[in-house]
């Protein structure tokens, strides 16, 4: 078997996983290690792993999995990522977590961390609010005060105050990760065809489970192991998929887009990887430098102020113009206020600027791929045969 | 004392409407929300600037304090609606791109703009001059206001009020909104407006909110009595309008109050049940707390269906989205800044589930209720996402039943009369066996 096949049935199998093995092994190494849960978009992984424990993604339960359980919970107009988390959580299928981060998103997610609080007491858990206001004096510093709140928490529960050494440490961890993150969307940009979505999706979505060493690893063995192989080259549409931040599209609708005639060469999916765009210094103070990213160097996305009219949709503008896109698929969750609520102001944007766009709704189990394809296929042809004129 | 007057008119009138019975203060209360619209629409003929803000987390006071008149825009919806005009709004919202899964008070608002920004009395509603994103309890919120500054362009401020994720407003979160108040939203309003500010005006209508809190939690509290002498809910959101609106802090809003209270108490003394559309409800045979935000395009027909059964709301969480006064919350003229940072923080749809279930655990057994009614309102995910725990949960502490109905705000499409009538039947026939199963133990 090739070195990229053994990483893909690597990534595939934790993809599948939804007992969450991995964490399990990872705490059963050594006695008394603790991992922490968080939901999209953003939680600074970084204070969970120099308070010595796994910070976990947790993204619902796909398509794979049976909601029985959690839709008694949910009227039929709200998403499907809580009542599937909450299938996960019901199930015992989270009982491997020590805690869970419900960050600042939406009003379902937030109104879920209560529904944790009621439904497992033991755990911690934390309602994580980021501020919407980025000035250093205000938002910065309201936020400095929440990263040292979960900083003690995480503290208590670890057993040992999280020094600033320790959270150096991890902030250069993750730097990494994300230097390796940027290197596999610019690979996959540069030569899409050598890097299919659907295995970037997968190699991304290990560091969800994944130690964020051990991670940064795979995706640089990801980048060398597909460079080596050899795949056709083919003449299909590039485009930038947004609107995906939360609730993830099944892997199958990632590769209908792709088999439609479509290479992604951007995307939004699981954003924490690339929420803060460079490196965060490693000296000064490690919260206020945490805070000092999130304020200024920080993707925009849906659940983000946008604090100027003519900075909307600016961010997805340059996407489109770094990767050398030609089209924009907005894929959003059904029922997911965010995405959609933003939609129109986005495609709106892109009208504006020319940037050909298409979009469709979607839930982590949609089943049927045939009209997303046609739709993907149909754009990917307009863009091909009748953009140029 | 009430007296009877006609409905209003609807877009399409085919035969007489009935005549309705409304308190003097509902007619009062009528009065100074269509002078509001007035106001609004000759604001900028006579030299002054309008603001729009939500609801929950308003800075009224403040607002006032610059001469801005103030735009409720989700009261806009509302009041489009009770007059059958937002149908036609959201499907051309609908048509101009929004989803039709998303907040249906945004789509009325954008629908209403692009039919020409006509107001709910008929009135034009101007373009206001600054947005006021007071983004309290509510993610829509800031998207709301985007796409109307992205559409219409204009100023606008954000204040982030903190959600209390850990049920308690702890002082790193009021001191980040007292920073926005005073370093940003101040600032902005001073500019937009040309008017210096004063905060000893600021104090002065502070006081005057202060006295209207006390008469509104009188008259809200007044529902403890049997029978009670209001609806905690279809009324209430009659005397909620003035105090969640453009008028907390005014004169003309202490005056309200205390009208309103002078009639309630009357009708305590003379043990007298709520006023509803047809007259005082003869006998209440049901005593209920109703969470989520009523229907607003079927209201007299919702109503109705409670009234006809002698079902009285006795209180309601929807009464607490512009403020949660009766657990002691009051706006403090000696704290100005830091007392409008703690209303924002303190609004209901600003609390955690647990204090959710508290709160309506508490009107269950201060109101003496027979139990709970769940509306989930399919616009509004800070109330409806996880209702159904918030049901399970209350019905466990307290041995009340609980039902669920499901509606919404301001879209006419997702009002089913004969289902809601359904599971009310149900639900007061489950009151009554729940009734005469607590008899039979105890005889």
């Amino acid at each position: 078997m090739s070195k990229l096949t053994d990483i893909m049935q690597r990534c595939q199998a934790l993809f599948e996983d939804l007992h969450f093995n991995a964490v399990k092994e990872w705490k059963a190494a050594v006695p008394g290690r603790k991992a922490i849960g968080y939901m999209p978009i953003y939680v600074p992984r970084e204070i969970v792993h120099a308070a010595g424990m796994l910070p976990v993604g947790i993204l619902g339960g796909g398509d794979q999995m049976e909601v029985i359980q959690g839709d008694a919970y949910y009227q039929s107009y709200i998403c499907r990522i809580p009542r599937s988390t909450l299938e996960l959580g019901l199930t015992g299928r989270l009982d491997c977590m020590d805690g869970m981060l419900f960050p600042s998103i939406c009003d379902v997610i937030r109104n879920l961390s209560g529904m944790w609080q009621i439904l497992f007491k033991d755990k911690y858990v934390r309602y994580f609010d980021v501020p919407q206001n980025f000035e250093d004096g205000i938002g910065g510093e309201y936020y400095v005060h929440e990263l040292q709140v979960l900083r003690d928490d995480l503290g208590k529960l670890a057993g040992k105050p999280v020094t600033d050494e320790a959270l150096r440490n991890s902030i250069a961890v993750y730097n990494e990760n994300r230097h390796a993150m940027r290197e596999l969307y610019a690979f996959r940009s540069e030569k899409p065809w050598q890097a299919p979505t659907a295995e970037v999706y997968l190699v991304t979505r290990a560091g969800m489970l994944l130690p964020p060493e051990e991670h940064t690893q795979l995706v640089r063995d990801y980048i060398a192991a597909a460079d080596a192989e050899k795949r056709p080259r083919r003449d299909n549409a590039r485009i930038a998929l947004t609107g995906s931040f939360c609730e993830q599209p099944p892997l199958g609708l990632i590769k209908s887009i792709e088999m439609s005639g479509c290479y992604i060469v951007d995307d939004d999916f699981m954003l924490i990887m690339r929420w803060l765009m460079d490196d965060v210094p490693l000296a000064g103070d490690p919260l206020v430098e945490l805070s000092k990213a999130f304020l200024h160097r920080s993707v925009s996305t849906a659940s983000k102020w946008e604090n100027k009219r003519e900075d909307k949709g600016q961010y997805l503008l340059k996407q489109v113009k770094n990767t050398a896109a030609e089209g924009v698929i907005f894929a959003a969750p059904s029922f997911c206020d965010p995405a959609l609520l933003d939609r129109p102001m986005l495609l709106d944007i892109l009208g504006k600027h020319k940037v050909p766009y298409t979009a469709f709704k979607y839930a982590e189990n949609t089943g049927q791929m045939a009209p997303i394809r046609e739709q993907a296929g149909t754009f990917a042809d307009s863009i091909k045969l009748w953009s140029a004129a | 004392m009430s007296t009877p007057i006609q409905m209003m008119p609807s877009s399409a009138p085919k035969k007489k409407p009935a005549p309705v019975q409304k308190e003097d203060s509902m007619l009062l209360q009528k009065e100074m929300i269509n002078r509001n619209y007035h106001e609004l629409a000759t604001a900028h003929d006579d030299g002054r600037k309008i603001a729009a803000t939500f609801v929950p987390g308003n800075l009224n006071e403040l607002l006032m304090c610059f001469n801005l008149a103030r735009s409720l825009p989700e009261t806009n919806a509302l009041q489009n609606a009770m007059r059958k005009r937002t149908g036609k709004m959201i499907m051309d919202a609908e048509r101009d791109g929004h989803s039709e899964d998303v907040c249906t008070y945004v789509k009325a608002d954008l629908g209403m703009m692009l039919e020409g920004d006509i107001g709910p009395t008929g009135e034009p509603l101007p373009k206001p001059d600054v947005l006021l994103l007071s983004y309290t309890g509510c993610f829509t919120f800031m998207k709301w206001f985007e796409l109307i500054r992205q559409k219409y362009g204009g100023e606008t401020v954000m204040l982030h009020v903190p959600y209390q994720g850990d049920g308690k407003i702890a002082p790193n979160m009021r001191d980040y909104v007292v920073k926005q108040i005073k370093e940003t939203v101040i600032p902005t309003l001073e500019r937009v407006s040309g008017v210096k500010f004063d905060i000893d005006k600021l104090r002065q209508y502070m006081r005057e909110s202060q006295k209207a809190e006390e008469n509104l939690v009188n008259v809200l509290q007044s529902a403890k009595n049997r029978p009670s002498p209001i609806d905690g809910y279809f009324g209430a959101v009659y005397y909620i309008g003035p105090i969640f609106t453009a008028f907390r802090g005014t004169p003309e809003a202490t005056k309200y109050y205390e009208m309103l209270w002078s009639e309630v108490s009357q009708r305590v003394r003379e043990k007298k049940g709520p006023v509803t559309p047809e007259g005082e409800i003869a006998e209440e045979k049901y005593r209920l707390i109703v969470e989520g935000p009523p229907n607003w395009t079927n209201f007299r027909d919702f109503w109705k269906m409670f009234y006809d059964e002698g079902a009285v709301v006795v209180a309601s969480t929807y009464a607490k989205v512009g403020g949660v006064y009766d657990f002691g919350f009051r706006h403090d003229a000696d704290r100005p800044i830091e007392s409008l940072a703690e209303y924002c923080l303190g609004c209901y749809t600003n609390l955690n589930f647990p204090q959710r279930i508290d709160m309506i655990c508490k009107y269950i057994e201060e109101y003496q209720a027979d139990g709970l009614l769940i509306n989930s309102i399919k616009s509004c995910n800070s109330f409806s996402a996880g209702q159904l725990l918030i049901l399970r949960e209350v019905e466990k502490r307290t041995g009340k039943p609980a039902a669920f109905i499901e509606s919404d705000l301001v879209d006419p499409r997702y009002f089913s009369a004969a289902n809601i009538r359904n599971r009310l039947e149900s639900y007061f026939q489950m009151i009554k066996q729940k009734r005469a199963a607590g008899a039979a133990v105890v005889h």
